[in-house]
C-alpha cells in the first residue's frame, strides 16, 4: 500500500471522528441539561410551580442549557457537517 | 419587570455556554471548513458583541456600588472589543494582525476586573467565590486564545478558548443571589433566599 494512500485514509478517518465530534455537541449539551434537571430538580420551577412570575418561569437553567443543545444541533451542526462531507469529496 | 440579578447571570451563561459550543466546533472542524458559509464566520464574534452590548443595560440597572459599575461596563466594553475586532479582521476592514490581541486581552481585562472588584474573601458567598474562581479561569484561559494567535491551525489551543467559556457558563450558571459556598456563608452576606 503506497505511503500517500495511507496518509488519504488516515485523513478520512480524521474527518469522519471530525464529523461524529460535530454531530456529538449538541446532543450532548442536550443530555447535561437533562441530568442536571435530574440532579437538582429545584432548578427547574415548572416542576413545582407555586405563583412565580414570568422570570421565574421563562428562565429555567437546565431548560436552557437544553435549548442551547438543540439550536446548535438544528442550526449549526448540519451544515457544518455537510462542509466537512464536501471537504472530504 | 426586571428580572432577578440570578436570571440575569443565567441567561449570560447560556450566551457563553452557546459561544463555547461555537467556538469549539470551529476548533473541531478548522477554520478553513467554518468559513465555508459567510454566515457562519460571523456568528461568534457576533455573539461576543451582542453580549457586550446586553451587558450594558445589567450595568445600568442592576448594579448598586461604584466598583460594580465599573466592572459591569468593562465586561461590556471588552466584549465590544473583542467581537468587533474579530467582525473587523473577518470582514477585511482591519488589517493589522494586532487586532487578534483583541480577544485574549478581552478575556484577561475582564477576569482582572473579576477579581479586582470583588471585595470579600473566597468563602464569603457563593457569589464572592464565583467572582474569584471566575477571574482566574478568565485570566488563565486568555492564555488559549493568545497561543491561537500564532499557532493558529493547533486544536488544542483553538479549544483551550472555548472550553474557558463553557467553564464560564457553569459557573455562572451556578450564581445564585445569597447563597452559602461549601456550607460556608458570612453573617454580613445576608439571608439566602432559598
Amino acid at each position: 500500500m503506497s505511503t500517500q494512500l495511507i496518509q488519504e485514509r488516515v485523513a478520512a478517518r480524521s474527518r469522519t471522528a471530525r464529523a461524529r465530534i460535530i454531530a456529538a455537541l449538541g446532543p450532548l449539551t442536550m443530555l447535561g441539561g437533562v441530568a442536571w434537571a435530574f440532579l437538582q430538580p429545584y432548578r427547574l420551577t415548572i416542576l413545582h410551580p407555586h405563583g412565580e412570575g414570568f422570570w421565574w418561569l421563562f428562565v429555567q437553567p437546565p431548560l436552557l442549557v437544553i435549548a442551547v443543545g438543540v439550536v446548535f444541533s438544528l442550526l449549526i451542526a448540519p451544515g457544518l457537517i455537510e462542509d466537512l462531507e464536501a471537504e472530504e469529496g | 419587570m426586571q428580572p432577578p440579578a440570578e436570571h440575569v447571570h443565567w441567561m449570560f451563561a447560556t450566551g457563553f455556554l452557546l459561544l463555547g459550543l461555537l467556538l469549539l466546533a470551529r476548533a473541531v472542524v478548522g477554520e478553513e471548513v467554518w468559513r465555508r458559509r459567510t454566515w457562519r464566520a460571523y456568528l461568534w464574534p457576533s455573539l461576543l458583541f451582542g453580549l457586550g452590548v446586553l451587558m450594558w443595560p445589567v450595568m445600568v440597572f442592576f448594579t448598586n456600588s461604584t466598583i460594580h459599575l465599573v466592572a459591569h461596563g468593562m465586561w461590556a466594553q471588552t466584549m465590544m472589543v473583542g467581537g468587533a475586532a474579530e467582525l473587523g479582521l473577518l470582514r477585511g476592514k482591519l488589517h493589522n494582525r494586532a487586532w487578534q490581541l483583541a480577544v485574549p486581552l478581552a478575556l484577561a481585562v475582564s477576569g482582572a476586573s473579576l477579581l479586582i472588584h470583588e471585595q470579600n474573601g473566597w468563602l464569603f458567598a457563593r457569589a464572592a467565590f464565583l467572582h474569584h474562581i471566575m477571574g482566574w479561569t478568565a485570566l488563565v484561559g486568555a492564555i488559549f486564545p493568545l497561543v491561537a494567535i500564532v499557532r493558529p491551525r493547533s486544536r488544542v489551543w483553538g479549544s483551550g478558548l472555548a472550553l474557558t467559556l463553557v467553564v464560564l457558563a457553569v459557573f455562572l450558571y451556578a450564581d445564585r443571589d445569597v447563597a452559602p459556598i461549601f456550607g460556608h456563608l458570612s453573617p454580613l452576606a445576608g439571608e439566602p433566599h432559598r
